[in-house]
This record gives structure tokens, C-alpha cells and sequence, in this order.
């Protein structure tokens, strides 16, 4: 063994790549939204992260002679991780990847090939330097594995703090700082020459001299922010950062941008002039000039989300997502009294209040409107209040809609759930609106009405069939939910109000078809029939060619309409412009599964092939058990991670603060697990502390399931900070119980079977990506605790194949 | 001699023939093959287009306009399948078959005069002034309405006037217009362009991303005034199955 200077200062080498790798992590899946789409972010982040098992394969093949130059091997290992963090990226932004060719072009399948090679580097140099350190200082395992764990989770919460503080491309330079800072420290802990350490110190600062072009993130040019700036005379007015991401403002002086989407064909007033708001490249909304001229917001009265305002006289108004608001002008053009506007993006909201609060004619001081920062479903269960509307604006974009780019986002807002707690803020005679993208063949509006039936069905309320109003126009349909019966007055304003704006009555009940199909002629009244349909015929959801069930709070996926039986048809239309019906988000997901499993397959094979794996034979943990056992663990601890983190969200009613603090303090809290399985293992042996841990995880688990449906009924008034310190207390004993399992396992290995450690780091680092991308596909079919009862299973597994008699003495020396 | 001479000049002007054929244009065959793609796809989704098959008019059109010279240069060898293609500035070239169902909807007559908006590589335009009297198309990036102009008058397109304009307000001085063919739609159709459409009048608005239309929407201006449209899917799916 290698003299060291210090223990601690190698562990803390270990912390800070860990910390530095994480958040990498999440800083690359934040660059590539902003670069391409969310969902090639998560295929490519996910098959990156394979590094962490490709080092298992190499530090088993070549374990020897790794450990014979220890020292440089580890030093060297966490330079190149810091090297290659800064030019993964920008070497990734000259490849010419174009997502949205993907199914005319073969070659794009090469260049994201090439992206997830480069991506896969940094990851592998850092799971080198973990699972070489677990690999060669066998003794210390659970305390090397507490600072990866805790490591990670600090790396979680670094990362979300620097969002708040700096653009991206700087985090970039200050992980790629930090890995050369680890690097100088181990080589301190490592007795390295003096000169080489303060050679390696120095180079800390080379990250930072990266030229300002180089920083520059490339937008793909189909995104819309790149499109807008085509556009003769455009320029960017502004640019902050935020927890969201980049929110860019655009102004148009020559070619006024005039967003009024689905404006019925009979408008006749040209919109104000409006600024862009993109965030993350991506549109999100406008913000309109208002000069208290009210006659010129006439437009709006002319978009199919009005009809609320004709049904009704709505005065108290609850806006969700009002973004650079549009709709809090549209509700000041029907003089509603009192607007109470949601929206989660502090940052848009800042700019619409400060810096172009003149632009917009402090909309958000008007006497009338009360703005909260906050998310919707929270702020609807906060919130006492009873409103005679509850207004959704057109939450998504045309393109990500149309796209099937959002059908692996979560969405708590269009939820049977969510849908009950709308309803109960509702007056008597109130409407919940809802306004989304005209798809052909129908599958938002469908899937909206199924859900508002079904939550009304669950508040024991009658008729829910004669408390529906449904509208289309040419490019947006308007669902109306109203709290009492829909009477013939109402019938009667939704026929004058399509009358006059050349919009069809999709629904109502009694609705004749011939009304369904007048202005915007389709080949059938297909929304008509869809809706009709479904209200009738008890079958219909197993016979329409999409997934139009109803979404629930553990099923979220609103956006997912896939269904297998569908895809040859979509297919074989690929001539004839059919290939906008397919979804890309899931089965671009499918794909990730299948190349990391056939990846995982072979990685993973091939120690065992070659001598690399010199496994001692006869010894009780042998490369079936091992492989077993450490892959059921990767499995069971990233479902319960990936389905909590999910659960949470709606609790602590941020999902970027959730995420954060639910995996941080998983991933902390496993670490001290970890930290302490040594303690149980001298006192209860391998077996009986791995019985003891899962029978506490299993008890947790189901006992966290149960209090988190209580939290959020009862709790969730609380404010954030007692909300987050209940989440971290927990979350806490589970994911203490849930450190213990890998350690014991390993340093058991360590004991038995030494060679197959590195091995067994590998088999956990593949399972884990495995995992990530099968939670996802089991969530959207089955729902989250269809994901956290198969993770149990799957630790019930793993206690199986663990050798059932294990003498408690503890592990072997490291090599010499 | 004379007997083996003749023959053999014969034979050998004939492969001249051939070979310079191939020389001049070697996208003959491709381009052949891909209108009569496009018009078996029509032929296939009948039922949602309203009509039978293309035009023979627009299937001249196809074959006249030599979409290799639209696109850009790297990009000639697959200039003629039946997908879009990149043009620059985050902008395509339309799948052929959208173009011939969009030019078909319009119902194009010789004596037409059609405004375009949104010019793009000019593919549209030269299709569509193979068969009308006048077409003005609007760009509004610069550097491709340019191009585009560039490109058209180099091919011959003299009925084909690029303008690098706002397409809100149309091109009120030519107005009104028999057909208007939006492929550049914003969020609405501007008003100024019902006004600008003649009594009778046609306009196709595809709907979608830049790779992708979702479904186009075909806007009749009638006689009297009144405007009515019709959303059409461009392909042959049926959503419900069963008794429907």
C-alpha cells in the first residue's frame, strides 16, 4: 500500500469528484436542453454514464498493473476527468447532430454514437478513480463509498445553487476547476513529488482561460429561439439565468412577433407589439405592450380560451402559468376584479416586473392582479380562496407538443388528482378552463376529458357528462369544466360565441354531431366522436389507436399518447408525411434501453471472458451471486431514488428544488449508511446486518408511501424550508437503511473473492443506468409505486442470493 | 464496308447519346422515381385528401422542377427522396409529397396570380410558377430570400418575384390574389391576407415544425365573402377503430 499523508485528505479527493461528476451530470442534461431537447439530453446523459461500468470492466481487466503504479493511476485519472469535463462539450458542439433528421438521416444515429463515446470519457475517468480507490484500499470501503455517496449529494445541491448564480458554460469551468483541485490533492495525500503537486495546483486555473467563442453555447438552429433570430432585425433584449435555465428575451422592431396562437380567423385586430420569451432556447411566451388601451387586447377575445369569459362573468380569476402575461391581459379585458396569477419562473417574473415592467404596463402591480411565484397545484392547495375561474394558458409549445418531445416530462397539473383540487376551488357554477394545441387525430383533448370524468366520477358528483363544454378552432381546443350542470343558457353562449368567431362546439351534452363540423371542416368530427366515445363506450380507451387513459398523480405523463399496436401504421405512412404521429420522447427511451443493455451485456461479459476475472472458484460469492447481487442493488436503489424523487415534487410543490433536495439527501444519507456498516457488521456479521437493513427498507419504503399521501393532504400548507426539513427527515432512515447493502456486499467480496470487486463496481454502475431508463417505462405504464414495490422486490432478490452463512470476521488486508 | 460502318456509328451515337444524358442530368432516374412515389402516397391517402390523384398538371410541375438545384450542394445525392432536407438558417425544403398535396389543394390554374409567404429555398414557388401566371413569394430572412431570388432567375423562373417582406400585411399592390400559400405560418392567419384573397379564392396553410407538417389547413374564401376551413391530415390514419 502506498504511503499516504492523510486518510482524509484521499477521501476528500473522492468527495470532490464524486461531487464534481454529479453534478456534471445535471449540468450536461441542462446544456443539451438548451443545445437539442430534454429527450436526447436524457439518452445521451443516460448511456454517458455506462463510463461508470466500462471502469469496472477496465479496472478488472487490468487490475494489476493499475495497482502497481496506484498512485499515478489515481492522480493521472482524476486530471483527465477534469481535462475532458470542459472538452466532452465543446468538442460535442462541432458535431453537426440534427435530432429532428433522425428518422430521414442514418447518419444522425452515428453522431449520437459519437456524442454518447465523448460523454461516456469524463464519467469513466471518475468511476476509475472511485472504483480503483474501493478496488485498492479494501479495507476502508464503507468509508470510501460514504464520501462517494456524500460526494454525490453535495454535488446535487453545489450544482442547483450555481444555476442560480452562473451561465452554464462558467459551472462547466468550475467543475473542470475543481477535478484539477481533487487532483492536486491526491497527489498531496499521495506523496507525489512536490513540484509535479504544485504543477497540478497551478493547473486549476487553466480552465478559466478558455476563449469566450469557445464558451459560446451552440443552439441547434431548428430550436425556436435560433429560428425567431433569423429573423431580419431581430436581437436579443435580455438574458438571465435562473433555476429553469436561460431565459432569453427577443425583441422584433421591424417584424412584430404577433403570438396570438389559434386567434379565430374572424379577428381582425393585429396584436401590439410583443416581446419573445424563450427559456432554454425554447419559446415560452410573449410579453404585449399595454398601454392601458384596452380596445387594442380585442384579439384576445377572439382566442378559444375566451369562451370562459361568454359562458360565465366570471370576476375572480385564477391564472396558472401566466408567464409574460397574456392571459392576465385577457382577464383584464373582461374587467375581472380580482386575478390571482401563478407563475414558477421567478426569473420571466422579474423581467415582466422590472426590467420590462414599463414595456409591459406593470400588468403586475395592476390594482386588479396579485402575482405568486409559485407552483400551481401547491399554490391551488395553499390557497383558500374560491375563484369563479381557473384559467390554463397553452402551457406547452406548438412544436414540443406536435413533436412528442414532451412524452417522458411528468406533469402534475392535468392529473385526476390535480383536476379535484381545481374543482374544489371552484364557486358554485365556476369553470375550470383548459386550452391546448389542436392535435389531428385528437389526443390532448381526449385524454383531458377522460381525466376531468374521471375526477369528477371521484367526488361522487352527478352527471359529470353535463359539466363539460368543449370548443375547437382551427389550431386550439378549450375545455370547460364547470362546478354545477351546464345549463342551456351557457349551450346557448358557447353556439353564439363559436358562431361569431368561426369556432366548432365539440361537446356538450345532448350536442348534435351536425354542429361538430361546420367552420373547421374536418374528414369525420373526429373530436366529436372521440369525446362522445369515450363518455359511452366503456371499451374505447382499449380501441383508440393512442393512450388516452386517464393521468393520475402516480402515473403522470399527460404528454405520453403512445401505443405499440400503432407504430407499423405510423411507419409504413413515413412517404406520405406520417412520421409526426410518432412519439419520439418514448421510444427515443425504448432505444436508450435497448444500447445500454447490449452495451451492459457485453461490458459486463467480458471480464468474465478473459483472464481479467481470475475468480477464486468454490468461494460462496462467485461471479453469478456477485453479478446478482450487485446488479439487483444498482436496480432497487436508483427505482426508490428515481420514484421518490417523483413522489415528492408535488409535497415540496418546486420540481427542481425537489429533485435537489430528495436526492441529495438520499445519496447523503446512503453514504452514512455506509459510513456505519462496518460498526454492524462487527457486531452482527455480513448476513444478519444485510437481514436487518432490508427489513428496514422494505418497512420504511411502505411507511414512506403511506405518510407522503399524508403530507401532502394535510402538510402541505407548511412553508418550504419546514417542508424540505420533513422530506430530509423522511427520506433519512430509508436511505441510511438503503447505504448499507453495496459496502457490506463489497467489502464481503473484498474478503472472499478480491478480484472480483472492481467487477462487481462495474455490474452495479450498468444496472443503475439500466434502471433509470426502466423506472421511467414502468412509471408511465404502471405509475411510481408500481416502480417502488418492484424496487422491494427486487432487494428481496438481492437478499437471496447473498451467501446465507458469512464469518463476521472483518476484511483482508489490501495488496501489497 | 459500308454495311459494318453504318451500324457501328449507329451504336456508338447512340451511347454518346445516353452518356451525355447521364452527364447532363444525372438525377433523371431519381427524380422520375420520386414523383412516382409521391403519386402513389396520394393515391393512398384519397379519402383525406378529397381527391382521387394528383393533377396532372402538378405531376408536370414535379417533373419540371429539378429539386437538386434547391438544395444545398452536399446535400444533391439525396435531393430527390421523398423527406425534407436542411436548408440553412434552421430552415427546410419541404418532403415533396407535402409540397404536391399543398400544390394540389390550391387547385392551380394557368391564369392564376399566387402570393407565397415564406419563400425558403424557392422549391414551392418554382412548382407552383411551372403552372401559374405569377407567383410573389415573401421571405422574411434576408440571406434566404435572396438566395432564393438568386436561384430562381438563374433557373428562368422570370413569373416568380421574391420580396424580402414582412408576410403579415401580404403585398397589398398586387393584391387580391386567386391563391395564398402560407408556409411560413405564425401562431394565426393574418387578416390582411383573407382580405388580399380574391372571392373564390384558396389558401393552404401547412401546420408543424420545420421537419414536420402536422396537418394543413385549407381556408376557401367563397363568393360572398365567407371564409370556412378545412383541417386536413395529410396521411391516411384512422384513429378510432371499430364502430366508427
Amino acid at each position: 500500500m502506498p504511503e499516504t499523508r492523510a486518510a482524509g485528505t484521499l477521501f476528500l479527493t473522492i468527495f470532490i469528484v464524486s461531487a464534481s461528476a454529479l453534478a456534471y451530470e445535471i449540468l450536461l442534461m441542462r446544456l443539451f436542453s438548451i443545445v437539442q431537447w430534454h429527450h436526447f439530453a436524457y439518452m445521451v446523459i443516460s448511456l454517458a454514464l455506462l463510463g461508470y461500468g466500462i471502469s469496472g470492466t477496465f479496472i478488472t481487466l487490468f487490475r494489476d498493473r493499475l495497482f502497481a503504479r496506484f498512485s499515478r493511476v489515481y492522480v493521472v485519472n482524476i486530471l483527465l476527468f477534469a481535462v475532458t469535463v470542459p472538452t466532452a462539450f465543446l468538442i460535442a458542439q462541432r458535431i453537426p447532430f440534427n435530432a429532428q433528421e433522425m428518422l430521414w438521416d442514418p447518419q444522425g444515429t452515428l453522431w449520437l454514437l459519437i456524442y454518447f463515446l465523448l460523454f461516456s470519457v469524463p464519467f469513466f475517468f471518475a468511476a476509475n478513480a472511485v472504483g480503483l480507490a474501493l478496488s485498492f484500499y479494501r479495507k476502508e470501503i464503507s468509508v470510501l463509498y460514504a464520501a462517494d455517496m456524500a460526494g454525490a449529494g453535495a454535488g446535487t445541491l453545489l450544482i442547483l445553487t450555481l444555476f442560480y448564480i452562473f451561465h452554464p458554460t462558467t459551472i462547466l469551468q468550475l467543475l473542470s476547476a475543481a477535478g484539477f483541485f481533487a487532483a492536486a490533492l491526491a497527489a498531496y495525500a499521495l506523496k507525489i513529488r512536490p513540484f509535479t503537486t504544485l504543477t497540478i495546483l497551478f493547473l486549476t486555473l487553466l480552465p478559466f482561460t478558455l476563449p469566450t467563442d469557445m464558451k459560446e453555447i451552440r443552439i441547434s438552429p431548428y430550436k425556436s429561439l435560433s429560428q425567431t433570430l433569423q429573423i431580419m432585425g431581430t436581437r436579443i433584449a435580455d438574458e438571465s439565468i435562473g433555476p429553469f435555465g436561460i431565459v432569453t428575451v427577443v425583441e422584433s422592431p421591424f417584424i412584430p412577433l404577433r403570438y396570438a396562437p389559434g386567434v379565430s380567423l374572424r379577428n381582425e385586430i393585429e396584436p401590439p407589439e410583443q416581446l419573445g420569451i424563450f427559456v432554454n432556447g425554447e419559446w415560452s411566451g410573449v410579453i404585449t405592450r399595454y398601454d392601458g388601451e384596452r380596445e387594442r387586447l380585442k384579439y384576445l377575445d377572439y382566442l378559444t380560451s375566451a369562451f370562459a369569459y361568454h359562458a360565465g362573468n366570471p370576476e375572480k380569476i385564477l391564472i396558472v402559468g401566466a408567464d409574460g402575461g397574456m392571459d392576465v391581459l385577457q382577464a383584464l379585458y373582461f374587467d375581472a376584479k380580482r386575478i390571482d396569477a401563478v407563475e414558477m419562473d421567478a426569473t420571466i417574473v422579474s423581467l415582466v416586473k422590472e426590467r420590462f415592467a414599463d414595456f409591459a404596463g406593470h400588468i403586475y402591480e395592476n390594482p386588479h392582479v396579485a402575482l405568486h411565484v409559485d407552483e400551481a397545484r401547491g399554490f391551488v392547495l395553499k390557497n383558500e380562496r374560491r375563484y369563479d375561474l381557473i384559467q390554463f394558458a397553452l402551457l406547452d409549445t406548438y412544436g414540443g407538443a406536435s413533436s412528442g418531445l414532451y412524452a417522458l416530462s411528468e406533469n402534475y397539473l392535468y392529473t385526476v388528482e390535480a383536476f379535484r383540487d381545481y374543482l374544489r376551488r371552484l364557486r358554485p357554477g365556476g369553470y375550470l378552463s383548459v386550452t391546448r394545441w389542436i392535435k389531428l387525430p385528437p389526443r390532448d383533448m381526449p385524454k383531458l376529458v377522460a381525466t376531468a370524468i374521471e375526477a369528477l366520477s371521484s367526488m361522487h358528483l352527478a352527471a359529470p357528462q353535463k359539466r363539460l363544454m368543449v370548443i375547437r378552432g382551427w389550431q386550439t381546443a378549450t375545455l370547460l369544466v364547470k362546478n354545477g350542470i351546464v345549463t342551456a343558457e351557457e349551450i346557448r353562449a358557447m353556439q353564439r360565441f363559436c358562431e361569431s368567431r368561426s369556432f366548432d362546439p365539440v361537446y356538450y351534452d345532448g350536442m348534435p354531431p351536425s354542429e361538430a363540423n361546420r367552420y373547421n371542416i374536418l374528414e369525420r368530427p373526429f373530436f366529436h366522436t372521440a369525446i362522445q366515445s369515450l363518455l359511452t363506450e366503456p371499451d374505447f380507451f382499449d380501441r383508440y389507436r393512442f393512450d388516452i387513459r386517464p393521468t393520475t398523480d402516480d402515473r403522470p405523463y399527460f404528454n405520453h399518447f403512445f401505443r405499440w399496436e400503432t407504430l407499423p401504421d405510423i411507419l409504413s405512412l413515413r412517404g406520405a408525411g406520417g412520421l409526426y404521429l410518432m412519439e419520439w420522447g418514448y421510444l427515443i427511451l425504448v432505444a436508450t434501453l435497448l444500447v445500454a443493455s447490449v452495451l451492459s451485456g457485453l461490458l459486463i461479459l467480458l471480464p468474465a471472458m478473459t483472464h481479467g476475472l481470475a475468480a477464486k472458484p468454490g468461494r460462496p460469492f462467485g461471479k453469478s451471486r456477485t453479478f446478482l447481487y450487485f446488479f439487483a442493488l444498482g436496480i432497487a436503489f436508483m427505482f426508490l431514488e428515481i420514484a421518490f424523487m417523483q413522489k415528492y415534487i408535488l409535497f415540496i410543490s418546486h420540481p427542481v428544488f425537489s429533485a435537489a433536495i430528495v436526492l441529495s439527501a438520499f445519496l447523503f444519507f446512503a453514504g452514512l449508511g455506509s459510513a456505519f456498516s462496518h460498526r454492524f457488521i462487527e457486531r452482527a456479521g455480513y448476513a444478519k446486518t444485510l437481514t436487518y437493513a432490508f427489513a428496514a427498507i422494505l418497512l420504511l419504503a411502505l411507511t414512506d408511501l403511506v405518510v407522503l399521501d399524508l403530507y401532502y393532504e394535510k402538510l402541505v400548507v407548511l412553508p418550504f424550508y419546514a417542508k424540505a426539513l420533513l422530506t430530509v427527515v423522511t427520506v433519512a432512515p430509508l436511505a441510511f437503511a438503503m447505504g448499507i447493502p453495496f459496502p457490506l456486499g463489497l467489502s464481503y467480496l473484498a474478503r472472499e473473492n478480491a478480484p472480483l470487486v472492481p467487477w462487481a463496481w462495474g455490474v452495479n454502475g450498468f444496472a443503475s443506468v439500466i434502471s433509470a431508463i426502466v423506472a421511467t417505462l414502468l412509471a408511465i405504464d404502471y405509475g411510481f409505486t408500481a416502480v417502488i414495490l418492484s424496487a422491494l422486490l427486487v432487494y428481496g432478490g438481492a437478499l437471496w442470493v447473498f451467501p446465507k452463512r458469512s464469518r463476521p470476521t472483518p476484511p483482508s488486508a489490501p495488496p501489497s | 464496308m459500308r454495311y459494318v460502318a453504318t451500324p457501328i456509328m449507329f451504336l456508338i451515337l447512340i451511347i454518346q447519346t445516353s452518356l451525355s444524358a447521364e452527364t447532363v442530368d444525372p438525377y433523371i432516374k431519381m427524380h422520375k422515381r420520386m414523383v412516382t412515389i409521391i403519386q402513389r402516397e396520394v393515391e393512398s391517402t384519397r379519402g383525406y385528401l378529397g381527391r382521387e390523384k394528383l393533377d396532372p398538371k402538378v405531376v408536370e410541375a414535379l417533373l419540371s422542377v429539378k429539386r437538386h438545384l434547391f438544395v444545398p450542394p452536399r446535400l444533391r445525392g439525396v435531393a430527390y427522396e421523398n423527406r425534407p432536407l436542411p436548408i440553412g438558417y434552421g430552415q427546410t425544403i419541404s418532403q415533396p409529397y407535402m409540397v404536391a398535396v399543398m400544390t394540389d389543394l390550391l387547385e392551380p390554374k394557368k391564369s392564376d396570380i399566387v402570393l407565397e409567404v415564406g419563400t425558403g429555398s424557392g422549391y414551392q414557388a418554382a412548382v407552383l410558377a411551372s403552372i401559374v401566371k405569377k407567383v410573389y413569394t415573401l421571405e422574411i430572412i434576408e440571406p434566404l430570400g435572396l438566395q432564393a431570388k438568386k436561384r430562381l432567375e438563374r433557373l428562368g423562373y422570370d413569373n416568380v418575384e421574391v420580396r424580402i417582406a414582412d408576410g403579415y400585411y401580404g403585398l397589398e399592390e398586387k393584391a387580391p390574389f386567386d391563391k395564398i400559400i402560407v408556409t411560413a405560418a405564425a401562431g394565426h392567419v393574418p387578416p390582411p391576407l383573407i382580405r388580399q384573397l380574391k372571392p373564390g379564392g384558396i389558401m393552404v396553410i401547412p401546420v408543424g415544425g420545420p421537419f414536420f407538417v402536422q396537418h394543413l389547413v385549407l381556408l376557401k374564401k367563397e363568393k360572398n365573402g365567407a371564409v370556412s376551413t378545412r383541417q386536413i391530415m395529410p396521411v391516411s390514419f384512422v384513429p378510432l377503430t371499430g364502430r366508427h
